[in-house]
């Protein structure tokens, strides 16, 4: 006896049988009758008239009809709501049911019964659930917060049951903790800006005792929670790497994807010479190729993966390139993406493997398949120069085959090729020309006749070729006219005795046979060009074309490093971010790849100009303040530690001005370098030049070796120039709140000097301040020491520690910050510009040869000279600005130069 | 999370649809027929397909796909592993996953996936659990519950869930304690039309089955562990045991389940069970090609390869084929080109070979596409990497188990170009 039966009842009046049926007083038909209703409903029928008759079964000790019903009540109570309301009470009576599962049952069919009303009753007993002896109803009520949260988002909060699931994360049982996670980030993940899962190392470390323990599902939970954690140094980055490298090795290739996520993310912070960052690498390997061997649903998935992660590090699978080999009865979706990976993979070293291959798959039956592995080949060529030879001969012998498919794709891709190593294989194009006849495809015709006019002097019968096209002229594509008018222009410029008449002939079929506007806007151009200036025109049409790119189909970098973030989620399979398609995405932050400080890699650089002028407040809080309104200005503010100095002050260049270097005081006549290298930085300069006595230069020769000698002697580190205080903030615009303020670093240290008075008639107390993201990951080390009220007419003045070490954002201008301060009353915004030099630091003097060196290294065009003016210093003066009064920067980001000569310029002004 | 499942058979039917959360209508599956009217087999839809509100992410298995609809961002490989979970366990619970076997058990279908999932979130996947929850269907107990009106649903809370081994049940008992490990590796191969091999890796499975009374704690160490450098464990294995002395330490569940699975890569020396010689000639203009196949052993220390299956897509052009096995059937399909090859067999001493003729359309040109050649077969008592069992401990219990260990190794996608 199966229960195809219950699929068999179609006949009329069925509803009306079951009815009866669920009326019985036997308890046995009862549950046949509910068994028939769930039947009817799993193929989609509409069995909902009978709710109340179904409800009424609810009340009984069997189990399975009490399941039966409530799968019942799940997908009908929101079609009835007022009936929904009759099972409330059993419910409510269910979970206090000794039996554990019956309890978690109930809670679980509460929380899926999406009725408002309902709702309401379901708080107390899940509060109750929630604090349960079982951890099994624990486990489910963790869920059914959720599953609330999704019906009655406010209710949940009010309810402080979001306190609740943030206490079951440092529950005893691991699978609590897990589906605590799981419901707090589906939960976060309709609330952006609620930092819901505060992930500080004491909850790291309990998920990470959790992961062990916990069951597959709930390891993707916690990994994926893992991958938003933000370690504070390299070392809690290692050891969490070293905690969930074991799960490499799990059976269920989502685990092992949530696990690549995790490391890829938190090798950014290795330092890269360490051996754990390299044994790191290769432990990444292994994993990723036996998901391939995986069903082709997990491979094509994982080949997605492998394709953002062999964008970002090559090394990981570099050696593995023959496991993307097709196999011929690989799903067309697994093809597709395992030769997009292996044009990526492809090298000098594996390129021979690559291209038989590739020629292999070009003999295929799958035509799509055929075409893209021929344009494969060409992409090889494009990428791998050393390889271009062998490519092209390649598609030759595909040529030969005469299968008009391949031969039609081959001539595409032998025309990029030719634009990228011109002059190099011309010889081939007689045997491209055997093809001539053949070429039905709009593309392949295209392609051909620019290759005949490109090299129009090198092809005898190139008017002729042309003109057998033609004849045809009206029925082509625009794409083939517009090539051919184009072509046609081009060997009558080279070739002008012989082909004036076919000139004409296409400029008459384009301008006045032609209704396209394009065709005969180039038409018209061309015929212009041509009959007033011939010069002129060969050098329109004959000019040098820009050269193909490599990688024209690689990922933008910023966007790739967005997408590492989100490895094994949607957006990694669509390589788009999530803020692009997911509904109710939006304002999500994005997220970023952690920057170690140190590498010198971020993704910032610098921004355009703008006049270092008065810091200005930023008028009103609600348009362009969107990204502040997103800190969090709670009283406890958020605060890493500065580790050391060094890094702080280093990270001017690992915080975005990617390799800024060399700031270059260069005088006029006789060479004298003032040096601004890697490592450098002249928070030491003004404290040395101003002052101290140059000697003056005697000769052009010594005055660089002076210079050098004069840098060594200047290891002055007490501090470097601040500004004057400015008002930052007026007290008109911040009820009662003046900010004046200036930066300063002093001891390797920088800080935000600032003077709070309170000019309102009350007393403001609970400051607290914080910074948005900006272009040197600026933030403040500590909170605001301002731990008494402020009384009115009183001022402060505090210094508030600084480091680089925070989230980068470009800003503009590069070294605007906005910031945000907080007082009892109100919350203000203003911004400032940070001056470079506290930047500096202090060990940055350089070997001569070292410096000519990187002088050099940095294009010319990168150089920047500035006069310097109105020295204030008197005229007697023989120091180096004065005698000097010309400044020659160097930076290999130039957006930077600018702000380091306002620095200068700053410095010796006062 | 997971929204709903649809399940959908090869004539285009939903058959079968489940919600966690709200309703999600049916239409929504138009977009993936539509996914399915432009692939041109049905394993080449696509596992993820966008909607405006939905993404719909399938897996295809024994015929029937199994569609998840979700709408936020979810992990896809935790949705398809999912999905492949949800099969197993059909498999399991009712021997086949075909649309017949889960139409017969509808309601205990419906009850396996309300346990599986709670609103999205897996709630009890291990088959161990599942079936304390809900007892698998059999004659004798659906004969039962029809006359005493008892169910198949599970009074207690399963004992495993909460454990620290939530793989194992407590209290088993049996009174034959016996423990098998099948060591089952499949080796996947690509060997270009000169007979050199372009790649060739193992993708090797220990399964096993286990009947032991109590919480037996069980070591398995090997003699060559160095081959596996590349494993996924059940997570019962202690992988800290593993990454520090390689031995396999774990307390095993209950029944049949996957211990280990490895993959040794091509970078590996990879030994080749069989060889393949092949002549397959067209001549331009003429309406005849010629066929020529043999097999042999090679590297199989001594085993004899058995289950031989010989199978290939022929080019289009070709009409028909007249050929002569020296051994075993053959059978050609002149409507898909099939060619198939059933040798048994291998006999070092007489090489199996397939000769003969085929024709083509009178008059038209030679087939431009080389045909692949498929071979499946089977080799007992040899896994072909050379991996060993070196022994098999248990501590923790006072009997004596009966200990057996098999290995094979069988050809996985094992592909000859021409």
């Amino acid at each position: 006896m199966t229960d195809s039966k219950y699929f068999t009842t179609n006949k009329k009046g069925e509803i009306f049988e079951l009815k009866a049926e669920l009326n019985n007083e036997k308890k046995e038909k009862r549950k046949e009758a509910v068994k028939k209703v769930i039947a009817a409903m799993t193929v989609g029928k509409d069995v909902s008239s009978l709710f109340p008759d179904v409800v009424n079964c609810m009340q009984t000790d069997n189990l399975e009809l009490k399941k039966l019903v409530y799968l019942y009540l799940m997908n009908y109570a929101k079609s009835q709501p007022d009936m929904a309301i009759m099972a409330v009470n059993s419910f409510v009576k269910d979970c206090e049911d000794p039996n554990p599962l019956i309890r978690a049952l109930a809670v679980r069919t509460m929380g899926c019964i999406r009725v408002d009303k309902i709702t309401e009753y379901l708080c107390e007993p899940l509060r109750k659930c929630l604090k349960d002896e079982d951890p099994y109803v624990r486990k489910t009520a963790a869920v059914c917060v959720a599953k609330l949260h999704d019906i009655n988002a406010q209710m949940v909060e009010d309810q402080g049951f979001l306190d609740s699931l943030r206490d079951l994360i440092a529950d005893s049982n691991p699978m609590v903790v897990a589906n605590a996670v799981a419901a707090l980030s589906e939960i976060s993940e309709s609330h952006p800006n609620s930092n819901l899962l505060d992930l500080n190392p004491q909850n790291i470390n309990k998920l990470l005792t959790a992961l062990n323990e916990c069951t597959e599902w709930g390891q993707i939970f916690i990994l994926d929670c893992l991958s938003n954690y933000n370690p504070k140094d390299e070392r809690e980055a290692q050891s969490i790497c070293e905690r969930v490298t074991p799960r490499l090795s799990h059976a269920n290739s989502a685990v092992v994807l949530s696990a690549v996520k995790v490391l890829m993310k938190f090798l950014e912070l290795l330092p890269k010479d360490s051996d754990y960052y390299n044994m790191l690498l290769k432990k990444l390997s292994p994993p990723l190729v036996t998901l391939l061997s995986g069903e082709p649903e997990v491979q094509y998935v994982a080949l997605r993966n492998i394709n953002l992660i062999v964008q970002k590090r090559p090394e990981i699978l570099k050696q593995e390139i023959k496991v993307f080999f097709v196999k011929y009865n690989d799903p067309i979706y697994v093809k597709l993406e395992k030769l997009d990976i292996m044009i990526r993979l492809a090298s000098q070293a594996n390129i021979a493997q690559v291209l038989a291959e590739l020629k292999e798959y070009a003999t295929e039956v799958d035509v799509d398949f055929v075409r893209k592995a021929v344009r494969a080949i060409g992409r090889c060529a494009i990428k791998v120069e050393q390889s271009a030879e062998r490519c092209v001969s390649t598609l030759l012998d595909l040529i030969q085959t005469k299968v008009n498919y391949v031969v039609q794709e081959a001539i595409v891709v032998i025309r990029d090729i030719f634009r990228k190593y011109p002059n190099k294989y011309e010889s081939i194009i007689a045997t491209l020309c055997e093809n001539l006849d053949s070429l039905d495809e709009p593309d392949a015709r295209a392609a051909m006749i620019w290759i005949v006019g490109e090299y129009a002097e090198r092809i005898d019968n190139a008017d002729e070729l042309l003109e057998s096209f033609l004849e045809g002229f009206h029925d082509e594509s625009t794409q083939v006219q517009l090539t051919l008018l184009t072509a046609i222009v081009k060997l009558f410029l080279k070739k002008p005795s012989e082909t004036q008449e076919l000139v004409q002939q296409v400029l008459s079929l384009a301008t006045q046979d032609s209704d396209n506007p394009d065709l005969r806007d180039r038409g018209y151009i061309y015929w212009r060009l041509l009959s007033t200036d011939p010069v002129t025109a060969k050098e329109v049409v004959l000019s040098e074309k820009p050269l193909i790119s490599e990688e024209t189909d690689l990922i933008e970098p910023t966007l790739l490093d967005e997408l590492i973030c989100h490895i094994g989620s949607l957006a990694s399979v669509y390589h788009k971010p999530p803020s692009a398609f997911v509904e109710g995405s939006h304002g999500v932050h994005r997220k970023h790849l952690p920057v170690h400080i140190d590498t010198g890699e971020s993704p910032v650089s610098g921004g355009p100009a703008a006049a270092m002028d008065q810091p200005h407040v930023i008028p009103s809080q609600g348009d362009l303040l969107g990204d502040l309104l997103n800190l969090d200005l709670g009283p406890p503010v958020n605060v890493p530690q500065v580790s050391s100095m060094q890094m702080g002050a280093v990270d001017l260049l690992g915080g975005g001005l990617d390799s800024l270097v060399s700031l270059h005081a260069h005088s006029t006549a006789p060479v004298n370098y003032i040096y601004v290298g890697q490592n450098f930085i002249p928070s030491s300069v003004p404290s040395t030049f101003a002052p101290s006595p140059t000697p003056a230069p005697q000769a052009a020769s010594s005055g660089l070796n002076d210079l050098f000698e004069l840098s060594t002697g200047m290891a002055i580190t007490t501090g470097g120039y601040a500004a004057p205080k400015a008002v930052w903030l007026p007290a008109v615009k911040a009820k009662g709140l003046e900010i004046s303020g200036t930066f300063s670093r002093r001891q390797g240290h920088m800080y935000m000097d600032m003077t709070f008075t309170n000019k309102a008639l009350q007393h403001m107390a609970d400051f607290a301040i914080q910074f948005n993201k900006n272009s040197f990951g600026v933030i403040p080390t500590s909170p605001l020491p301002i731990h008494t009220p402020l009384m009115p007419n009183q001022s402060i003045d505090i210094s508030l520690p600084l480091n680089t070490i925070g989230p980068v954002m470009k800003m503009d201008p590069l070294n605007n910050l906005q910031v945000a301060v907080k007082n009892s009353i109100d919350v203000f915004y203003f911004s400032v510009l940070i001056p470079l030099n506290i930047f500096f630091v202090e060990d940055g003097k350089m070997e001569r040869q070292v410096f000519l060196a990187t002088w050099k290294d940095i294009p010319n065009e990168n150089e920047l000279q500035y006069q310097i003016k109105d020295c204030h210093l008197n005229a007697g003066c023989n120091c180096v600005p004065c005698l000097f009064p010309q400044l020659s920067l160097k930076c290999r980001a130039p957006e930077v130069s600018q702000y380091v000569y306002q620095m200068y310029d700053s410095v010796l002004k006062n | 999370m997971i929204h709903s499942l649809f399940l959908i058979n090869a004539s285009g039917d939903i058959f079968l649809e489940k919600h966690w959360k709200s309703v999600v209508s049916r239409s929504v599956c138009d977009y993936f027929f539509e996914a399915q009217e432009r692939a041109s087999e049905p394993e080449n839809v696509p596992p993820v397909i966008p909607t405006p509100h939905h993404y719909l992410i399938s897996v295809l298995r024994h015929r029937i796909y199994f569609v998840a609809v979700i709408q936020s961002e979810v992990p896809p490989l935790f949705v398809i592993e999912f999905l492949h979970r949800v099969v197993d366990t059909f498999q399991d619970y009712f021997g086949v996953c075909t649309e017949a076997a889960i139409k017969d058990n509808v309601v205990v279908v419906y009850e396996l996936l309300e346990e599986m999932l709670d609103n999205g979130f897996p709630l009890a996947t291990e088959s161990n659990i599942l079936k304390e929850l809900i007892k698998p269907p059999t004659i004798l107990r659906t004969m039962v519950n029809t006359i005493t009106g008892s169910t198949n649903v599970g009074e207690q809370l399963p004992t495993g869930q909460l454990s620290v081994v939530p793989w194992r049940r407590t209290g088993v008992k049996y009174t034959n304690n016996e423990a098998y490990f099948d060591v089952v590796e499949e080796i996947d191969v690509i060997i270009d039309k000169s007979g050199s091999t372009i790649t060739a890796e193992i993708q090797g499975v220990i399964d096993a089955c286990v009947k032991l009374t109590g919480m037996p704690d069980l070591t398995l160490s090997f003699m060559n562990p160095r081959l596996l450098d590349d494993v996924s464990f059940h997570p019962c294995v202690r992988f800290k045991r593993w990454e520090a002395e390689r031995i396999l330490s774990f307390i095993p569940p209950d029944g049949n389940f996957r211990l280990l699975s490895y993959h040794v890569s091509s970078q590996n020396l990879v030994a080749i069970p069989v060889y393949v010689k092949h002549n397959i000639t067209f001549r331009e203009g003429s309406s005849q090609g010629r066929f020529d196949l043999t097999l042999g052993p090679k590297q199989t220390m001594g085993k004899v390869v058995e289950s031989v299956l010989v199978s290939s897509q022929l080019p289009r052009g070709v009409l028909n084929a007249n050929l002569n096995p020296s051994q075993g059937t053959y059978t050609f399909d002149p409507v898909t080109k099939l060619l198939s090859w059933d040798v048994g067999k291998i006999n070092p001493q007489k090489l199996p070979s397939l000769k003969g003729t085929m024709s083509l359309q009178a008059g038209a040109s030679k087939p431009d596409e080389n045909p692949t050649f498929n071979i499946q077969f089977k080799i007992q008592q040899m896994a072909i990497s050379g991996l060993k069992v070196n022994r098999l401990d248990m501590y923790g219990e006072k009997y004596k188990p009966f200990k057996g260990i098999k290995y094979m190794t069988k050809a996985g996608k094992f592909q000859v170009r021409t």
